[in-house]
């Protein structure tokens, strides 16, 4: 294919050189002679010499030529190329064993005793930690607000979907964390996913724990913003990348007054199931002007003598965090998400949190729901230290089976068990724990395995049995439940 | 004269190339205008914001100086020298102008949201910079601004009883994902449902509307895809269609001419600069479009979608019993197979009165998404009462509860709509959008009537949504009212009265086109026949 890049004037090769040589006969010539040299020049010459003049200026007036004319497409091979194009299908075909595709199936409530599959079993695998899921005083106060609201919102918040149980939610929510504001989502995915990307802009960068969660890469994925992955807890790792980063500020000050930064950790690791060092972080923030967001859908009415989470574990001041978020899914067992934070930072989202403008609001009943889970955290902070204990106790049970190793930190009521040895591939370990599952299931106790989309992950976790401890378990519930695994991991295991 | 006759009808097949293939697509008039914006009202639009500004920057100044005091909240001391959170600038519009007129928005309601709401009153001493409830009640609102298109936002009823059940049966939470503990009978009755309802091979539902376009096309299109998206789509399609990673291209609003040109040009060059050809063109487009009033024109994208070997993603938020005789979306509306459509997603918010949103298809593109969708894996699942909210909503729309109930709902929806847009229309506003969209936009225009036009109507008992910019475009301010099957008559006409009123006292009768009297119809044709 023929390379004239240029779009203005092409020139063909032959009348290129007659100029250079035109311009090389001259060149050399002292003035004067050449003055002299044009009076006596022969006639042939003067005439080569006119023609080359028209030459060139026929060749600066001559219809621009583009190349890429050329290339343009006829209707007819447009046509063809339309005919020719074949789609892939919109989707691929699954197989019909695909681990993901027939899904267990739960008749009745999913709470402590739950029915899988027509089978009743003891809950070890939904996140309804403080067992509020089918507690009759929330249930009550829902179906209070169903008579008094119906069901449906029938409007995002701007538009006549604001009750006045969201107002009364959000203070709650505010009062019960102590920070200025908080602000309520539909959905606790879109809660983290959609504040990310309402600060953090094209541009700015975001320092993040390697075990994130999905929701927070779908939210820096929407924020479009430079990321900047730290190994898991690793704060040596985040130093580094900080010490980078200032050095390329001090390169570039105007750029670097500009650029906001952000570190986005876990509270309790939903991936991992251990705790941030939050009062590292926050010297870090001091130290580097990082801002620090803090996703707590598993630590918050976890962690903390009154259930606020991770900052009052380490007794860390709340108003050092600049944003918390959280679901309200698991132990509060309702539907939705909050933030919280001081209203300089909370407030904007009001304008600027696509999946609070954009979406509908919570049903009022869940929001009800909601603010009574939160009447019997406040009344009742006991909970919290029976969760504690029953989290350390399981934990300690789990510990030392054969082929199976236990992770999270002892306090964490959402554990993972994975294979000690991997059998190889991911498949395999994959039909291997779910096999132990099945045996549970079998047994009358409820498990899980964590899912994950392997493709889209950014770091994706080993396959493993989820464990979650909530308050109504019994002695008795978790001797069954961890002999069952025993059993069946010696059963399959060694 | 024999001439020139011959020439009129040359011009007016050349003005319409498309007509004589399009116009068969359609088996009733499609009917949607848009008249164009005044000129005179443009500049004078223009001028308002220009004004705001310098008042704005005024304001500023005064603030900056502390002559005036300031109200934004402010950045924590220790923080004061971190990078700005947020740009000062960018706050600039919520600052000046979206303050002073901010009462009209999160208005809070203390009722169902169906035809008539209470409203929490509150007032404003500093300029709506905060609000005090006053512990009042603003009692029977008319609601013209929720999307109560069936009217099923009720608390009493079949709906509220089994939703009461269902509480008392489940509790309100799951707690867990649909893949991992989360998957409840109650959901996989409605998914079936679901499917029956749109006549579909399959269905699956999830927790929230916007999340489930912005969680599910990622996991349909990806790199070396393209997505041919209408200008005016919803800002959770816009989401999906980047978290998805494709190639974006935007057509103009419901312009077939403008998708053709983008599909012919995409499937001939291919990718940009590798030239290599597209794995796959997905084309997505909304049922109505909740700001415009306007219904897609489905018949001819399908026509070119088939041309083309392009699939549809047909977001029927609005549209889903909302329109159609048998209440099943644009799809029915049009009278086409809902088999034509690849993806047929839509939210349970509006018509049903609960909270959600489904995909429905083939059973392949389920089962695919049962495994990648990323609702699947990590989001809560549904909500027991909300998705039986939505069964027993859906079974009256479908008849099979043995009444006529929900083909009477669908009926009013639609003479309520007639009604309304024909009465505003002859009063002389300017409306946007298809006579059949039950969502009717009114147009403003200037920025000081948004305020007004939502302030005067409240005093009047009715409650309308107004919206600006960056919602609309800057020029194009508007009011705009939903139609409910739940309006009475009576309703609408009191509605349709301030609306008069208020129209009258803010100068918004723009309207130019001349009135459809009877006789002009006659006219219009016997003037053509001299020709």
């Amino acid at each position: 294919m023929r390379q004239y890049r240029a779009s203005g004037r092409a020139f063909d090769n032959r009348s290129a050189n007659w100029v250079t040589c035109f311009f090389r006969a001259t060149r050399y010539r002292p003035v004067s002679e050449r003055r002299q040299g044009n009076k006596e020049a022969p006639a042939y010459h003067l005439i080569l010499e006119g023609i080359l003049i028209l030459w060139i200026i026929r060749l600066l007036f001559s219809k621009t030529y583009k190349l890429h004319e050329t290339y343009k497409l006829t209707e007819k091979e447009k046509e063809d190329l339309i005919e020719e194009w074949q789609p892939e299908p919109l989707v691929p075909p699954v197989s019909k064993d695909h681990p993901s595709l027939s899904y267990d199936v739960v008749t009745g409530p999913p709470s402590h005793k739950i029915t899988i599959n027509g089978k009743e079993c003891i809950n070890f695998a939904s996140f309804n930690f403080l067992g509020l899921l089918d507690n009759e005083r929330v249930k009550q106060k829902a179906l209070a607000s169903l008579k008094k609201y119906g069901v449906g919102t029938c409007g995002p918040r701007g538009f006549y979907g604001t009750f006045d149980v969201h107002l009364e939610l959000e203070s709650r929510l505010a009062k019960f964390m102590k920070t200025e504001e908080a602000i309520i989502y539909s959905y606790g995915f879109a809660t983290i996913a959609s504040a990310i990307p309402a600060y953090s802009k094209r541009g700015d960068i975001i320092f993040v724990d390697e075990a994130a969660c999905f929701s927070i890469q779908k939210g820096l994925q929407a924020s479009r913003s430079f990321i900047k992955y730290f190994k898991h807890n690793n704060m040596e790792d985040l130093e580094r990348l900080l010490n980078e980063q200032e050095l390329e500020d001090q390169k570039n000050p105007r750029k670097a007054r500009v650029t906001r930064k952000f570190i986005l950790v876990e509270g309790l690791y939903i991936n991992t199931a251990d705790i941030c060092p939050l009062p590292e972080l926050v010297k870090m923030k001091y130290k580097y002007k990082v801002r620090i967001f803090l996703e707590e859908s598993m630590s918050f009415g976890v962690l903390g003598e009154h259930g606020r989470g991770v900052t009052e574990h380490f007794g860390v001041n709340i108003d050092d965090i600049d944003l918390i978020s959280a679901n309200m899914e698991n132990a509060v067992a309702s539907i939705g998400g909050f933030c919280c934070g001081r209203s300089f930072v909370i407030d904007h989202q009001r304008l600027s949190g696509q999946g609070y403008c954009f979406s509908a609001s919570l049903p009022p009943m869940l929001a009800a729901a909601a603010i009574e889970a939160l009447n019997i955290m406040e009344e009742d902070p006991d909970i919290f230290t029976i969760l504690r204990d029953k989290s350390q106790h399981i934990y300690n049970a789990l510990q030392g089976i054969p082929g199976l190793k236990l992770v999270g930190v002892q306090f964490s009521p959402a554990l993972h068990l994975q294979l000690e040895r991997s059998s190889g591939s991911r498949d395999s370990d994959m039909q291997l724990l779910r096999t132990i599952v099945d045996y549970c299931l079998e047994r009358r106790v409820a498990l899980t395995l964590a899912r994950y989309l392997e493709k889209e992950e950014r770091f994706l976790p080993s396959p493993s049995i989820r464990v979650v401890v909530t308050i109504q378990q019994t002695e008795e519930d978790v001797q069954k439940a961890v002999s069952c695994i025993r059993e069946a991991a010696a059963a399959l295991l060694i | 004269q024999k001439d020139n006759r011959h020439q009129h009808v040359r011009f007016s097949r050349e003005a319409n190339q498309n007509a004589p293939h399009t116009s068969s697509l359609y088996k009733k008039p499609f009917a949607e205008s848009f008249e164009e914006t005044p000129l005179l009202v443009a500049v004078l639009t223009y001028m308002g914001y220009g004004i705001l500004t310098v008042f704005g920057y005024l304001r500023d100044f005064l603030r900056h100086w502390s002559i005036q005091t300031c109200h934004v909240a402010r950045e924590k001391e220790e923080q004061k020298d971190f990078v700005p959170l947020y740009q000062d600038f960018e706050n600039f519009y919520t600052r000046n102008l979206y303050m002073r007129i901010r009462d009209n928005w999160n208005r809070p309601i203390c009722s169902v949201p169906g035809a008539k709401m209470n409203l929490v009153e509150r007032v404003s001493r500093d300029y709506n910079w905060t609000f005090e409830h006053t512990g009042r009640v603003v009692k029977d609102v008319i609601n013209m601004g929720s999307y109560n298109y069936l009217g099923f936002a009720d608390n009493t009823g079949a709906c509220a009883d089994a939703a009461v059940e269902a509480t008392e049966k489940y509790g309100v939470g799951v707690a867990s994902s649909r893949c991992e503990m989360g998957n409840l009978d109650i959901q996989e009755k409605l998914e079936q449902l679901v499917a029956r309802f749109l006549g579909l091979e399959s269905s699956m539902i999830f927790g929230m509307g916007f999340a489930t376009n912005s969680m599910n096309i990622p996991a349909l299109t990806g790199k070396g895809c393209l997505i041919l998206s209408d200008e005016l789509n919803h800002a959770s399609l816009v989401l999906g269609a980047r978290l998805s990673g494709s190639t974006i291209r935007v057509f103009k609003h419901n312009n077939m001419q403008s998708l053709e040109k983008l599909l012919r040009d995409a499937i001939a060059h291919g990718q940009p600069r590798t030239h290599r050809p597209w794995k796959k063109i997905l084309i997505v487009v909304e049922g109505i479009y909740s700001m415009e009033g306007s219904i897609v024109r489905l018949p001819e994208i399908v026509a070119l979608k088939k041309r083309y070997k392009a699939y549809l993603y047909l977001d029927e938020a609005h549209s889903i019993g909302a329109l159609g005789p048998n209440g099943r979306g644009v799809v029915d509306y049009f009278g086409l197979d809902p088999k034509d459509v690849d993806i047929m997603m839509g939210t349970f918010t509006k018509s049903f009165g609960a909270a959600g949103g489904y995909i429905a298809g083939k059973k392949d593109l389920i089962n695919f998404l049962r495994c990648h969708s990323h609702s699947a894996l990590y989001a809560t699942s549904m909500s027991p009462p909300v998705a039986q909210q939505i069964i027993t909503s859906m079974t009256i729309i479908m008849g099979e509860d043995g009444t006529t109930l929900g083909a009477d709902r669908i009926r009013r929806l639609s003479e309520n709509t007639t009604y309304f847009r024909r009465k505003l229309r002859e009063m002389g506003v300017v409306i946007y959008g298809n006579d059949d969209s039950p969502v009717v936009p009114m147009m403003l225009y200037m920025p000081a009537k948004i305020g007004a036009f939502g302030r005067e109507m409240l005093k009047r008992n009715i409650g309308t949504v107004v919206v600006g910019f960056p919602a609309t475009p800057i020029i194009e301010s508007r009011a705009r009212f939903c139609v409910s099957a739940a309006h009475t008559r009576e309703m609408l006409d009191t509605a349709l009265k301030a609306t008069d009123e208020v129209g009258d006292l803010l100068q918004l009768k723009y309207s130019r086109r001349e009135q459809p009297l009877p006789s002009l119809g006659w006219m219009a044709k016997e003037s053509l026949l001299q020709d």
